[in-house]
């Protein structure tokens, strides 16, 4: 059974958070929902998760309590221990054997050490793979993740991805937010959103191979409109170029995707 | 800085009521509200020389009943019901009755001595000695009661709300009515803890007298307790942070503190404000404490208070929680034809 949403339409009252999004989440997979700020992965992952949005367009969800959900303000109680909060979760659905579950989890997420810890005084890093914990807890067969990377640092991050990788192993089917495109490629399928509507949607390989033109790096910068920095370097896009079997980054057809979205480019 | 400053001002707009309009409001109301001076004192004149002693009384006595059949027992049961703040019993040893619990009626009555009866005794019932802490020790106990349920039970849903933590009970098989109930549950329990504590330190430590039925004062704190809690509740549905939740909550205490009789008379009030301490939860949990406290009032005598706490309860707590279901709790999405 896979999940997800069929043109599915979301609106704050004049403002269409997301307009028809098609995206299925398969069990033992992962899939990345890429965007800038407003481009509507939240509300992609609220409605996911089975929030109450109103919305046209069809979910496919798992039964209530079979889903798995951090929200991207952490969704912690900072006067709880971590153990505190994996025994609430457990209360709350229900579990009876989840002792050892939790210790397994909080081994995977070096968190063992601080379980009587308050979640106000974990770092942020912490906190995140606390969040990740709880809604890992009750093998969720749908697991949401929104950014929850986001402000982590890169040893946190393999943690965390190590995680996530865990839960897909484990058939669940993964979904989350990121802006992080190096993230993005680890995923089996990407979902390239911007104002609410679907640029692009496939693997790495495939979001990338569908990008037109090419990119090249120089230490100048090209045409204002079709470049942009990496690191001390620019990269620049023509749209008319022929590609030769170079590789193209995720993060390429993805700026690119967006300067075509934005219409900056033409 | 400053710049800054009156442009997040300018789209704060319920800041800017706080700061500009609340304290013009106050100073209107408590202007009409803060009076000391009592100038209606409800009376009741009994005993053969009821008429008489009627038209001899200062107006500021404000007859409430006037039967020459009426005995000693009938004036201290309307005092003990409320039914008058004053008594006087005329005939061959004439008795003037005053209601201790409303101090400043008490005070009142006793300054106006001039236009009573001849050779008049009085005697102050329920508090002798005009305790202040005798009257206010039961209606601090609302007080306190109203600021938990609306400061802190607000509070703690609206951090629940800003940490996320709402949305992501969503997605647990707890239902929005087992939220709610979870939410409320240890406010009530700890605000419970805390009635029994103010009251047992007033007795303890104030020598307040309790007099009348437990059953009654924990009826009474019961239906109380959801009524504020209903507000706090409340409150957070329509607070987007802490800090506007505080706000609203100093809206709800400040006029409770003012109007509703606990410091000032109702009876001393402008009719133009007075009408607002009726529509004040706290107005009625005073009456019903200081009855049960000081004077032992019985059911009937409550009845009123407690008729009027129950539809408040009914009314506040049944709103709270169909907006907190509304707004707040966690629900699952709803799918509109595609």
């Amino acid at each position: 059974m896979t999940w997800g949403a069929t043109d599915l339409t979301v609106t704050y009252g004049e403002t269409a958070a997301l307009s028809a999004v098609t995206v299925e989440c398969v069990p033992g997979e992962i899939l990345a929902v890429v965007g800038g700020d407003g481009a509507g992965k939240s509300t992609l992952l609220k409605a996911l998760a089975g929030i109450g949005v109103l919305h046209q367009g069809t979910l496919t969800l798992p039964a209530r309590g079979l889903t798995g959900y951090v929200p991207s303000e952490g969704g912690i109680y900072r006067d709880l221990t971590i153990n505190e909060h994996l025994d609430f979760v457990s209360n709350a659905y229900g579990l009876s054997d989840w002792r050892a579950r939790a210790a397994d989890l909080l081994a995977r997420t070096d968190l063992a050490d601080f379980s009587d810890r308050l979640a106000g005084k974990l770092s942020g890093g912490q906190r995140r793979k606390l969040g990740a914990a709880m809604a890992l807890l009750p093998r969720p067969e749908l697991l949401v993740l929104d950014e929850v990377t986001t402000g982590v640092d890169p040893v946190s991050r393999m943690g965390l991805w190590r995680l996530i990788a865990g839960a897909a192993a484990e058939g669940a089917a993964v979904v989350f937010a990121t802006s992080y495109l190096d993230e993005a490629e680890r995923a089996g399928t990407v979902l390239l959103l911007h104002d609410g509507r679907v640029l692009a949607a496939g693997s790495p390989a495939e979001v990338a191979a569908a990008m037109p033109g090419t990119v090249t790096e120089s230490d100048q910068r090209g045409a204002p409109e079709r470049s942009w920095p990496r690191g001390r370097r620019w990269r620049d896009w023509d749209p008319n170029g022929v590609r030769t079997g170079e590789r193209v980054s995720l993060e390429d057809a993805a700026i690119v995707a967006e300067l075509i979205a934005t219409g900056e480019a033409s | 800085m400053i710049l800054k400053e009156f442009r997040q001002m300018r789209r704060d707009r319920r800041t800017v009521a706080l700061m500009v309009g609340l304290p013009l409001v106050m100073l209107i109301i408590f202007g009409y509200a803060a009076r000391f001076d009592v100038t209606e004192i409800e009376t009741a004149v009994l005993g053969p020389g009821a008429d008489i002693a009627a038209a001899q009384l200062d107006d500021a006595f404000t007859i409430v009943k006037q039967d020459p059949a009426g005995t000693d027992a009938d004036a201290r049961t309307m005092l003990a019901d409320s039914e008058a703040a004053v008594a006087i019993v005329t005939g061959a040893d004439p008795k003037l009755y005053v209601d201790g619990t409303e101090l400043f009626i008490a005070q009142s009555a006793l300054r106006r001595g001039d236009s009573l009866p001849a050779g008049v005794q009085g005697e102050i019932l329920f508090n002798p000695e005009l305790s202040t802490s005798a009257v206010m020790v039961p209606s601090l106990i609302g007080l306190i009661l109203l600021f938990i349920g609306t400061v802190i039970t607000s509070l703690g849903v609206v951090r629940e709300r800003e940490q996320g933590t709402l949305e992501q009970l969503a997605v647990t098989p707890l239902r929005p009515i087992d939220v709610i109930i979870g939410k409320i549950a240890p406010y009530f329990a700890v605000a419970l803890i805390d009635m029994i504590i103010i009251t047992l330190t007033g007795i303890l430590i104030f020598n307040v007298p309790f007099r009348g039925s437990l059953f009654l004062f924990a009826v009474f704190g019961f239906i109380y307790l959801f009524v504020v809690l209903g507000f706090g509740v409340l409150i957070s549905t329509v607070s987007r942070s802490q800090g506007e939740a505080i706000q609203l909550a100093i809206m709800v205490l400040l006029p409770q503190v003012m109007l509703s009789g606990m410091i000032f008379p109702l009876k001393s009030m402008a009719a133009g404000v007075r009408w607002i301490g009726y529509l004040l939860p706290l107005t009625y949990f005073v009456q019903a404490m200081r009855g049960i406290f000081l004077k032992a009032s019985s059911f009937g005598a409550l009845l009123t208070p407690l008729i009027v706490l129950t539809v408040m309860a009914v009314a506040v707590f049944g709103l709270a929680v169909w907006r907190f279901r509304r707004d707040v709790a966690p629900q699952t999405a709803k799918a509109v034809a595609s």
